[in-house]
């Protein structure tokens, strides 16, 4: 629960945050929370609202509304995925999704770079913000000065599990591996991107043209906690309908319904090359308010309702 | 039965017929990958820990444990007997599983036992005991430091720092999971 004060804080980093967006030129947009139809995310659990669901991210209408000719949008909303509690997760949390028409995912790392140094420069004085602008979050002093480091996962997992991301995957450990041994390294001396993900790791992200077996996706780091990720958005809607297919399929081994997002895959063609990416607010609040539980940065934590 | 997502700190599951209680606990979930429940568990038997990461569709039964209130009777050998003050059944368990708890038990006190099905497997002692001092060296009247302590002997054996003023005979007050003295208690 927030303090008065914490909650003045949090007001201005969200009221920043906007201005970031809207002076660059986006368009705020506020979509349903409440859908009859998902993306089919096998790894996510969605809460159902009488005989449809609460979103578990904002992505489907939002690309919809790029279909429709937006080319920058953005929208601060609440999204909900059960089961998900912790000490940087809460069943309930704000999410800054974020899409700009003509980029790929470099040109986002480096409007991440752009909003996060910003909202350090405008709050200096946060209790997360240490000397010479770094992130002070448990042990790290993150430098924010640009360029951030950009590692790929296949790099990531080298050098610090000893493994290829191949047989890892192969295994069926990728995300304990991922989570145990590379995740804690990353965003230490600086934030890191970490990208190009196995195509099977990014059902929504286009595959690079470089390499066929990885997608055009990254996630950002900071003093090892995961914030962000991104895609140059997959906008084939065959091959997005194959990766659904795929998804569906796992998700109806778990004894769970899932269906094919039709208007979404219709509409897919008429949005074009596009970047896009979704950022938890709450953690990156987390970073700046100098706390250690995300329930400390939020007005109320389920167990307070 | 408990799904991995019931998984949080306290929590006492059943793993291979014997019962665990969770000791750390931490959520994690790479993004667009799967949950995962890191934990760490002491055996509640042999006390043995170990780490081991779960995912979402492992379960775990409940280990039927329960909780009775048993009054201490008496101490033959190295078997200590206790009474259920409902069902007057008697048990007894070992001097090791009693471990430290030897130091507070004293005739006809009232403690709890937690059973693992019908084994006795832990004693839970009140939080506050006071044991008669048995052995103390006199106070040196006109010491009036007042921050020094002396050891003293109480009824059990035990041994602990006092205020001087604690007399041979005085009856005392102490926490039993420090085993830290409170207060001299009067009669």
């Amino acid at each position: 629960m927030l303090t008065l004060q914490g909650l003045q804080q949090r007001s201005a980093l969200l009221q920043a945050t906007r201005s970031f967006f809207i002076e660059r030129a986006y368009l705020e947009v506020d979509t349903p929370l409440r859908l009859p139809i998902l993306l089919p995310e096998s790894n996510l659990i969605p809460f159902t609202s009488e005989d449809w669901f609460l979103h578990t991210s904002p992505e489907l209408c939002m690309k919809r509304l790029l279909a429709r000719g937006c080319t920058q949008i953005f929208q601060i909303c609440h999204c909900f995925r059960k089961e998900e509690s912790g000490r940087i997760h809460q069943s309930e949390f704000t999410m800054l999704e974020w899409y700009h028409r003509g980029w790929d995912y470099q040109d986002l790392m480096r409007e991440c770079e752009a909003l996060i140094t910003s909202l350090c420069r405008l709050f200096p004085q946060f209790p997360g913000i240490g000397l010479e602008g770094r992130l002070c979050w448990e042990d790290s002093h993150v430098s924010l000065t640009p360029p951030w480091e950009r590692l790929t996962v296949a790099e990531a997992f080298h050098r610090y599990a000893g493994a290829g991301v191949n047989e890892v995957l192969a295994h069926g450990d990728f995300d304990e591996v991922l989570v145990t041994a590379v995740e804690p390294q990353l965003g230490r001396e600086r934030p890191t991107f970490l990208y190009d993900y196995p195509v099977a790791l990014g059902s929504l992200a286009r595959r690079s043209p470089y390499d066929p077996q990885v997608a055009e996706r990254f996630e950002l780091y900071i003093a090892g906690l995961e914030l962000a990720n991104g895609f140059s958005e997959l906008v084939d809607p065959q091959e997005q309908r194959s990766r659904f297919s795929l998804e569906i399929e796992r998700i109806q081994r778990t004894g769970q319904a899932a269906s094919m997002p039709e208007k979404f895959l219709e509409e897919l063609a008429s949005i074009g090359e596009t970047a896009g990416i979704a950022l938890g607010l709450d953690r990156l609040f987390l970073l700046f308010m100098g706390r250690t539980h995300i329930a400390e940065v939020v007005p109320f934590i389920s167990e307070e309702l | 039965m408990y799904t991995a997502s019931d998984l949080r700190k306290g929590l006492k599951i059943q793993i291979d017929g014997e019962p665990y209680i969770v000791t750390e606990f931490d959520f994690s979930k790479p993004g667009k990958g799967q949950a995962l429940y890191r934990t760490k568990m002491r055996n509640m038997i042999t006390g043995i820990q170990f780490t081991q990461t779960y995912r979402s569709n492992d379960k775990f039964d409940r280990p039927n444990l329960e909780e009775r209130n048993m009054q201490f009777l008496y101490a033959q050998d190295d078997e200590y007997h206790f009474m259920d003050t409902v069902s007057f059944e008697q048990i007894f368990l070992s001097k090791e599983q009693l471990g430290d708890n030897l130091n507070f038990l004293i005739d006809n006190m009232e403690v709890t036992v937690l059973f693992f099905g019908e084994r006795p497997i832990d004693v839970t002692l009140p939080t506050f005991v006071n044991l008669e001092v048995m052995v103390a060296d006199p106070w040196a009247k006109g010491d009036t430091s007042g921050t020094d302590t002396k050891p003293v002997t109480v009824q059990t054996g035990f041994q602990l720092q006092v205020p001087p003023f604690v007399e041979q005979g005085d009856k005392i007050q102490i926490d039993t999971r420090t085993g830290n003295y409170i207060t001299r208690v009067k009669e």
